[in-house]
């Protein structure tokens, strides 16, 4: 494996940033990465925070990338959207975003090296969201009862010597996935909680699989165990939504808030019940009598917590009773661009071209308003698309309003179904450069689903770019 | 859970390999040959088959010993008479060489392989090879059926899809890179500009 390593040893996860809105991190990455992977891995990185408001020479964009012995400083400075321009000073505090991750970008060896090791968890906290539950937004206190937990599923190879190497297959186009569930680099662990509320910020670490989370009691198995949604890619909701179950593609982060105490004494399971066979992506409907959702107790048991009998003391608000950020207004659009996700013999394409560091495909005005389509016409594929640096609003779903609830959000990565047609509000605003979108089923982008798009001081008018 | 706040961020965060299979890694022999069930062995019996096929000169080779082991190498499938992506790949790969220049021959090897090899023999491909101006350091090749199939297969040129599968003109369009004795491997797509194919090349030559 490889690791970031903050002077204090390598780890994995890396190490968690504990930031807040308005004190920036300065940090320099130094590339000490040895020339013999081991197997698999390129010793060239570009570590990409996402989905933060960073400037593009600190985005990490996958062309950025730097070699062995040399460094990069990357400037966080965990400002608010808006900072700039519509709200001069400040940003719009409707545009926080509390949990971010970081991660290799290396453009083609994304995948790998993010396998590998190198991801870590970045929260920011602000004088609403504080960390504190007696203060704010009085949500559960960091970092006790606030709980980042990363999720990748790996293959360990029982044929290497020693036996049971981390494994990844060099050779799939299609996308890579593991048979082993780790959570914080650790494999199916459990977690002592005590009967309260707790916030836990899940996120799917990739490289190609989907979840869909649900609480499992496995002494009733038909109990159906509710629990609330606070926060979409990091964007807390204008109100928590109650749930039985919560889907994210890789990159894409949700987070919530889950009440032990109704069971105290009892052992719950976090369990991903979304059947996923290949990179395709999950099961749609019932394909050949198998089912998009298995039954309770027959999916992939992620974590289990065991809960404490004695009552504590739970300051933290009541989620039913709670509203957070309003969801910033959405205006009319300087120019609405359409992006098909596509497949021609195999190879990954955005409106049938590739990733190419050099061609910028499109230019975004400075602090103007856009809706991008995104298309799928690609198959029975689902593919999560992420761009880079500013949140979106999802305006239809195949010209509908979003059905879940939860979606009506901000987002950085939305999930592209098979035929679907997706419409995205953006602003972007604030800072010029380049920055990358591209499908993160992270197989993909490094087969050049990806195109590089700038924000400059005047945009062009490409729809199809 | 480890965690950097400001007042304790250092400013420093290194990229190294983690323990305890770094150990491992590191006591390795950098570029020894390797034996065994080592990464790079497994790599090799896993993905490249020493079959025996034929270049465009009639000559004899075996994929791994000849083609592989050792070398920088570019890996593709096509065939003679595709009307569909195998011109533009062909073509594009043709460019990359050119923009690599004498390195191909020397320090990389591109390999393209026939997906029709009852009718691509030696005399075709020389024949299309040429009308290519493909240069010295890329073979086409061919071989029996059955091991150019295993061949497709080991190296991950197929569709999840079996009806798409068994459509040759529906075949991988990518082509793949890679640095054998290092265990770098990565593919980008055969339609790419050669611009990009080459510089994807260069990418799998370490410095460090």
């Amino acid at each position: 494996m490889w690791a970031f390593d903050d002077g204090t040893g390598p780890s994995f996860p890396g190490p968690t940033y504990v930031s807040r809105y308005g004190e920036a991190n300065l940090v320099r990455n130094i590339n000490q990465l040895p020339a013999n992977n081991g197997g698999f891995g390129l010793n060239s990185v570009s570590t990409h925070l996402h989905n933060g408001h960073t400037p593009s020479e600190s985005d990490g964009f996958p062309c950025d990338f730097f070699e062995k012995g040399h460094f990069y400083d990357q400037h966080y400075p965990n400002v608010l959207a808006g900072i700039l321009s519509t709200h001069p000073g400040t940003g719009d505090i409707n545009e926080s975003l509390g949990f971010l991750f970081y991660h290799d970008h290396r453009l083609d060896h994304t995948a790998q090296n993010s396998y590998k090791g190198l991801v870590g968890s970045y929260l920011l906290f602000n004088h609403l969201d504080t960390g504190d539950e007696t203060t704010g937004f009085r949500l559960p206190s960091f970092p006790e009862f606030d709980v980042p937990m990363m999720f990748a599923d790996k293959l360990f190879d029982p044929e290497s010597s020693p036996a049971g190497l981390l494994a990844f297959d060099l050779f799939s186009l299609d996308g890579v996935l593991g048979d082993k569930f780790l959570v914080n680099g650790k494999i199916q662990p459990f977690f002592k909680v005590k009967p309260r509320r707790y916030r836990f910020r899940w996120v799917n670490t990739g490289p190609s699989r989907f979840y869909e989370f649900f609480l499992t009691d496995p002494k009733n198995l038909s109990a159906r165990n509710p629990f609330f949604v606070i926060a979409n890619d990091g964007n807390l909701l204008p109100k928590p939504v109650q749930v039985e179950s919560m889907r994210i593609g890789v990159a894409e982060r949700t987070e919530v808030i889950i009440d032990f105490s109704k069971f105290a004494g009892k052992s719950i399971i976090l369990e991903n019940r979304l059947n996923q066979l290949n990179g395709q992506g999950p099961i749609v409907g019932a394909e050949c009598n198998v089912p998009e959702i298995l039954p309770a107790g027959q999916g992939n048991q992620l974590l289990r917590f065991d809960v404490d009998s004695h009552p504590v003391k739970d300051e933290s608000a009541l989620p039913q009773n709670q509203s957070f950020y309003q969801l910033p207004e959405i205006v009319e659009p300087r120019v609405t661009r359409t992006l098909r996700f596509d497949r021609l013999n195999g190879q990954w394409s955005i409106n049938g071209q590739f990733i190419d560091c050099d061609t910028i495909r499109f230019a975004v005005e400075q602090n103007s308003a856009e809706n991008w389509i995104l298309q799928n016409v690609s198959g029975d594929w689902t593919h999560p698309i992420h761009i880079h640096f500013e949140e979106h609003q999802i305006i239809s779903r195949n010209f509908a309003s979003p059905t879940l609830k939860v979606e009506h959000s901000r987002k950085d990565v939305t999930r592209l179904q098979p035929a679907e047609r997706v419409q995205l509000f953006f602003r972007f605003r604030d800072f010029h450069g380049r920055y990358p979108l591209h499908c993160h089923n992270m197989v993909h982008e490094d087969h050049a689903m990806m195109g590089r798009w700038e924000i400059e001081p005047t945009g062009d008018n490409k729809v199809l770019p | 859970m480890k965690t950097v706040t400001r007042r304790n961020l250092l400013g420093l965060l290194s990229l190294a390999p983690a323990a305890p299979l770094a150990g491992h890694l590191l006591a390795a022999p950098a570029l020894a040959a390797d034996s065994g069930n080592s990464a790079r062995a497994l790599l090799q019996r896993r993905n490249f088959p020493n079959l025996k096929l034929q270049d465009q000169d009639s000559r004899e080779v075996h994929f791994y010993d000849d083609l592989i082991k050792d070398k920088i190498v570019t890996i593709n499938f096509f065939y003679a008479k595709c009307e569909g992506i195998c011109p533009t790949v062909t073509a594009n790969l043709a460019k990359a060489q050119k923009i690599l220049g004498d390195r191909v021959g020397r320090e990389i090897f591109m390999v393209s392989i026939s997906l029709k090899p009852e009718n691509d023999t030696p005399a075709v491909l020389k024949e299309y090879a040429d009308m290519f101006k493909a240069r010295p350091g890329w073979s086409f090749l061919t071989g029996k059926p059955d091991d150019v199939e295993h061949l497709r297969r080991s190296l991950g040129f197929t569709n999840l899809d079996p009806r798409l599968d068994q459509d040759t003109s529906q075949h991988i369009g990518n082509v793949r890179m890679g640095n054998e004795p290092l265990m770098l491997w990565a593919a980008c797509p055969g339609m790419a500009r050669p611009e990009f194919i080459a510089k994807s090349i260069l990418w799998m030559i370490r410095k460090g």
